[in-house]
């Protein structure tokens, strides 16, 4: 992406030469890239190229793990995630996260589930609009509205996959990680996840990785494609337009995947 | 022609495979049988007992050797009072345990821990028995006694001279000897809940508390249930440590510091002075009624375990 066109779009999310490890092992190295407002990029790359530790860096749960660290810096809205100072737990409540099963709490029921990082200090009729509102935002609220007591166990992957989503969503967040969020469902499920993903692009900064090339051209506006090099440490290779990057890439590394002669 | 509807096929079963299924039928059945036999075993042993006392022998609060007239009450209340105290204190310390060494603790330290925390199941109970009368029970008299008697005196639970030996002891011993079993069970149990579940609620902004209060440990309870009940178990039959911290006094009495009895203490305790035949039937009775009350137990932890399980 040119920088002037960087300027000309209102950029959100950036990273600063990003690198993640476990341990002494690179899993990522020195990704510097930004992610449009209120659009989806799509993060693509064959298995293995980080680009699911990248995106677990863009809301620090990559440090969770055992012997896992960070260099380099996150900016969101030009504030750097990693310093010092800041709670992470603040700001994963500012990047929604959403995995690639879906884990809804078994033990809540779905209107808790929905509920459970929404806003502290509610009544309940304001919770009830806060859950109602996040429900229909992830387009699952017709399904549940009866059942919203009931176990998320009884819903089906697609469904749980969408609870998961409104969870993330009831916390009003601005950005949306979503980590292969249909991998595991059929493909009608895929296609309401996709639609959905398409939507909340109007309200949110959404940063998708998947491995499904079509996918990506389908739901995102942005495509960025990874790949690991040699010494198997992630690397951004390019990233633009999706129209652009899957007519004319700029690298041939991007044409012999996305034409599929590896990966 | 007429076609056969059901034809049978004689299905091959290797020699082998007939030996083995013999052998797992017959090793189960034999544990059936053993149980089956030892409550037959202790229903007549008892039997000139229950003859003679009926079933008021659950209800009568005497225990006379002299006049042969024996209740088992003060007994019955000693071990589920003592064992109450045990399982309390130690699903409070042994689930905190679980949740720290499962989630908290640093990988070189939740090792050591854990193996450490084992190791307490295989301390001989005797010798749990003599540090609660040399350290505990002294500790108890002039220290934990005073301290709560000053604040909670007026209560009868705690009301009452402090012997250092009773209730209040044998409940602290038996909650040091099953904390390692609740433990390990509810470490394991809270270790195996999903990486997914913890990694959505910290990716939710949840702090670690937050995720292990409100997500792990709930998803975790049937599991955390079974290692209490497992630890209940074997509070109530726990024998020598009591023995030797409760004061043997068959009496009831409201204060958790007042001297009691337990079933299996009274039975390790007067089994050889036990000159007259009813007498023994007593003690083989108060055996009968240990070995029903474990089995309610059990069956009760069971039924709450599969409504649990159930209703998720």
């Amino acid at each position: 992406m040119s920088a002037a066109v960087a300027a000309e779009r209102d950029e959100l999310l950036a990273t600063d030469e990003l690198s993640a490890y476990y341990g002494d092992r690179k899993a990522v190295g020195d990704v510097s890239i930004a992610f449009t407002r209120k659009a989806v990029t799509a993060l693509i790359g064959p298995s293995g190229c980080g680009k699911t530790t990248f995106l677990r860096c863009l809301n620090r749960i990559h440090e969770v793990g055992f012997d896992a660290r960070v260099e380099g810096r996150v900016l969101l809205d030009g504030q750097d995630i990693y310093a010092g100072a800041v709670d992470p737990m603040a700001i994963r409540r500012r990047i929604g996260m959403v995995f690639q099963r879906p884990n809804p709490f078994p033990t809540l029921s779905i209107l808790d589930n929905t509920l459970v990082c929404a806003a502290r200090g509610l009544n309940r009729r304001q919770r009830f609009d806060c859950a109602e509102r996040a429900l229909r935002a992830a387009a699952l609220w017709d399904e549940v509205k009866d059942k919203l007591r009931s176990s998320p166990l009884r819903l089906s992957g697609g469904q749980q996959q969408r609870l998961c989503i409104a969870r993330a969503v009831a916390a009003e967040p601005e950005v949306l990680l979503m980590d292969e969020p249909t991998a595991s469902l059929d493909p009608i499920a895929t296609a309401v996840i996709e639609e959905l993903m398409a939507r909340l692009a109007d309200e949110f900064t959404i940063v998708a990785v998947t491995h499904n090339m079509q996918q990506a051209a389908r739901v995102s506006d942005v495509t960025a494609f990874m790949l690991a090099d040699e010494a198997g440490v992630g690397r951004l290779v390019e990233v633009d337009d999706t129209a652009r990057l899957f007519t004319k890439p700029g690298d041939h590394r991007t044409e012999d995947y996305i034409t599929g002669r590896f990966g | 022609m007429v076609q056969p509807r059901f034809r049978r096929v004689a299905r091959f079963v290797s020699p082998a495979d007939r030996g083995f299924a013999a052998v797992v039928y017959g090793g189960s059945i034999l544990f059936a049988l053993l149980i089956i036999g030892l409550f037959i075993e202790l229903v007549l042993g008892s039997w000139p007992s229950i003859a003679a006392f009926g079933p008021s022998f659950i209800w009568k609060s005497s225990w006379d050797p002299i006049t042969s007239n024996f209740g088992a009450l003060p007994m019955i209340y000693g071990t589920v009072v003592t064992s109450l105290i045990a399982i309390v204190l130690a699903a409070v310390i042994g689930i905190m345990a679980a949740v720290f060494l499962a989630d908290f603790a640093p990988r070189w330290l939740s090792a050591p821990l854990s193996f450490l925390i084992e190791l307490l199941a295989a301390v001989p109970s005797v010798v749990y028995g003599l540090w609660g009368l040399f350290v505990l029970a002294p500790f108890v008299r002039t220290a934990i006694g005073p301290a709560v008697q000053k604040v909670l005196g007026w209560t009868p639970l705690f009301s009452g001279p402090v012997y250092g030996v009773g209730l209040l002891t044998a409940g602290i011993i038996l909650a040091l000897m099953i904390v390692p079993t609740v433990t390990a069970i509810s470490r394991d149990v809270v270790a195996a809940i999903s990486r997914d579940l913890r990694e959505a609620s910290m990716a939710l902004g949840a702090t670690k508390w937050e995720t292990a209060t409100r997500v792990v440990l709930p998803a975790a309870r049937v599991g955390i249930f079974g290692s209490c009940v497992l630890g209940l178990g074997r509070a109530l039959g726990e024998t020598i440590a009591v023995t030797m911290v409760i004061g043997n006094r068959p009496e009831i009495s409201a204060s958790l510091f007042a001297p009691s009895y337990t079933l299996a203490s009274v039975i390790a305790n007067e089994f050889t002075e036990a000159t007259t035949s009813i007498y023994i039937s007593a003690l083989i009775e108060l055996g009968l009624i240990l070995f029903v009350v474990s089995i309610v137990v059990n069956a009760l932890a069971r039924l709450m375990i599969w409504s649990v399980r159930g209703s998720t």
